[in-house]
């Protein structure tokens, strides 16, 4: 594949350019629009690579081998939407508890149920940080342009080799078939970690070892290497045998949601624009942040002092870029989104009293246009003389 | 003193969970028996599981174990041996794990005909529950969750991976221990996906319930209705009423897919390396 000259792609596209040169190698998927181009591109691209491609029955399916794939060794990945996503959702469970790495795509369109298969939303927020059951942390990342979409896969395969959990990315219908012109970075420039080997000769290696500090993860081990160890969704001790010794249980779950909230410095940063000086604050993430990035611009070309939060990871909500606009004491925060209201509740969590939150929901499909975040923007600058 | 099998078991992880009685144990040393007699590189074995009594087996045995969600231990045993052909990939299932939750699994591992050796500790009954019905619970008998009696019909597992495209399909039970063990080595030999139905006694769930007072009932019971599958043939269906075949019930070979998928990766590199 060719970096470094101007290409026209698909996000969807550059989703499976990005993962297949952060070496994945097994992609198991089921189609669901608007996510089937990543699983068509797949079986396509992978085996040129040596990479394997299998459509499996359904998602819980697909989710399973992937998991499967992924404990035999290679990087491993599927894609789904909505309705899909729920079906992934237990085994994505056990992904988070048993620490198999691998990334799972979610192209999210409207909802509940079928909604509108061929239409924009971002109603997966909450599904994709409380989907699957019991406590845990789970990391979400975002892209908001084609480009983006490449590199945050890479991204999504460093976090979830380095961290030994599922990665989520949240993309959107917005950025999924979106055609944009990039020119993909070198493969020499691209960070690309390998998945850490165990140091320690069969005997000794704890697959599941607990350092005393959450940042530091055991390496795992592939099946078929001599290891022989146990993998279960059951709570276990550090050797991966289950237990139902309260403290070790409680420990382990603790182990599992503190390695990923204690790193939270480490995932994507959000991207700031104008945010040293703004009155008012635009809080958006994936497609809709294309427009509440225009909004802002416009508005600072009238002299309004607006800035733009831009999330890039989701979850674990990075409260840090919020926490030092709560500090200048601006007029509002604004969270434009295409759902009811479900990214805004942290925000909202985060702000408290300091100023208004204020959010710009939209369903059905049509986007939120940037002329309707700026008179957001206008009213709480300007008050009610807005026009 | 080491007792043979010991080296294939985790001994520090027994007692195992099982109840007094229970099939469960012989169906697994049946299986490591059958390791054993053919000599199956350990370190390139896996055994995959799902969730159940049955699915417990794994735990204590000394290979690369997974023990995954209930009725999707073929999907995740897919996984693996898509991403390495080389291992020897053994799924150990339930009646309920592998028929009710995990049946499309089944049905359509049997039809890719990927080569993975599924045994399926069929007891009639969900045990790890305690006692519901499961689409092996046959028409009449009793469970916690059929009071009155079983009102479905239950499936023929090797008639229903038979009827999936199955290329191998053998059934056996824990009454004919040696004879299990045998049917479990044919199915490890096969190049393809291979399905045995091991039939299990449950005495705590279902035999209490279902007047077969202690395990010896249950395995006198196996013993008393089995048929070796080439009596079987000879019978007419009056004979067969009540009975059930045992031995290989299918071995027609076919092309193993991870070996189709490979030549097909050869193809698909000449080609991208054609187009460079
Ligand atoms: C998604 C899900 N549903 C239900 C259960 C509860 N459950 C655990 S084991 C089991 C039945 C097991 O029966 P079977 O597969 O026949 O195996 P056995 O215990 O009899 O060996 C059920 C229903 C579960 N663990 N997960």
């Amino acid at each position: 594949m060719k970096e470094g000259k101007p290409r026209l792609l698909l996000g969807n596209e550059a989703c499976v350019e990005g993962a297949i040169a952060a070496g994945l190698k097994f992609f198991a998927g089921y189609p669901i629009t608007p996510s089937t181009e990543i699983a068509e591109l797949c079986a396509q691209y992978l085996p040129q690579v040596g990479g394997k491609f299998i459509q499996m029955e359904d998602e819980i399916a697909s989710m399973a081998a992937v998991c499967g794939a992924s404990l035999a060794g290679v990087k491993s990945m599927t894609a789904t939407s909505g309705p899909g996503f729920s079906l992934k959702q237990e085994n994505i469970g056990f992904a988070v508890q048993a620490e198999i790495p691998c990334v799972v795509v979610d192209v999210q369109r409207v909802g509940p149920s079928t909604g509108m298969p061929t239409s924009a939303a971002q109603g997966d927020v909450m599904q994709s940080r409380w989907g699957t059951h019991g406590d845990h942390e789970i990391v979400v990342l975002s892209p908001s342009s084609v480009l983006e979409a490449y590199t945050l896969t890479v991204t999504a395969f460093n976090i979830a080799e380095e961290l030994r959990t599922p990665v989520i990315l949240l993309m959107d219908e917005m950025v999924g078939h979106l055609r944009e012109k990039v020119i993909l970075p070198d493969r020499s420039e691209l960070m690309v970690k390998a998945r850490p080997k165990p140091d320690l000769p069969p005997g000794q290696y704890k697959p599941y070892a607990d350092y005393g500090d959450p940042a530091k993860v055991a390496p795992l081990a592939a099946f078929g290497e001599g290891y022989r160890f146990h993998v279960t969704g059951l709570t276990h001790g550090e050797d991966g045998f289950p237990t139902n010794n309260p403290d070790v249980g409680a420990r382990q779950i603790k182990r599992i949601s503190e390695k990923i909230a204690s790193r939270k410095k480490d995932l994507p940063q959000p991207e700031e624009l104008f945010t040293d000086d703004a009155e008012v604050f635009v809080f958006a993430f994936g497609g809709t942040a294309r427009s509440a990035k225009k909004a802002v611009r416009d508005a600072r070309a009238m002299g309004l002092k607006a800035g733009l939060i831009r999330a890039i990871t989701v979850w674990p909500f990075l409260e840090e870029p919020l926490l030092r606009a709560k500090a200048k004491k601006p007029k509002a925060v604004i969270v434009p989104e295409m759902n009811l209201g479900q990214i805004i509740l942290p925000v909202k969590r985060v702000m408290g009293d300091a100023c208004p939150v204020i959010g710009i929901n939209k369903v059905g499909g049509r986007y939120i246009e940037p002329d309707e975040i700026l008179d957001a923007i206008k009213e709480a600058i300007l008050g009610g003389s807005a026009s | 003193m080491a007792l043979p099998l010991e080296k294939y078991l985790r001994v520090g992880k027994l007692p195992h969970i099982w109840c007094p009685g229970c099939g469960h144990g012989i169906i697994t040393q049946a299986i490591i028996r059958a390791i054993d007699e053919l000599g199956l590189d350990t370190q390139k074995t896996v055994v995959v599981s799902g969730i159940g009594c049955s699915s417990r087996a794994p735990g204590y045995m000394n290979f690369d174990t997974l023990h995954t969600t209930h009725g999707r231990a073929i999907a995740f045993a897919t996984g693996i041996k898509m991403a390495n052909p080389e291992l020897k990939v053994i799924v150990i299932t339930g009646d309920g794990d592998a028929a009710a939750i995990g049946g499309n699994h089944l049905i359509h591992a049997a039809r890719r005909n990927i080569g993975l050796t599924v045994i399926c500790f069929n007891n009639n009954i969900y045990g790890m529950t305690s006692g519901q019905y499961s689409p092996l619970t046959p028409t009449g008998s009793y469970a916690s969750t059929a009071p009155y009696g079983m009102v479905e019909r239950p499936f023929d597992l090797c008639e229903l991976v038979k009827g999936a495209g199955g290329t191998f399909v053998a059934r056996s039970t824990a009454y004919h221990a040696r004879h299990l063990t045998n049917v479990i080595k044919d199915a490890l030999k096969y190049d393809g996906f291979a399905f045995v139905d091991a039939l299990s006694q449950c005495p705590t769930y279902f035999g209490r319930r279902n007047r077969l007072r202690t395990p010896m009932d249950m395995l006198n019971w196996m013993r008393d209705h089995a048929v070796s599958a080439s009596s079987w043939e000879k019978m007419s269906p009056e004979e067969r009423e009540g009975k059930f075949p045992i031995g290989v019930l299918v071995n027609q070979p076919s092309r193993e897919l991870t070996k189709v998928y490979g030549e097909i990766l050869a193809q698909a590199r000449k080609e991208a390396g054609a187009n460079a």
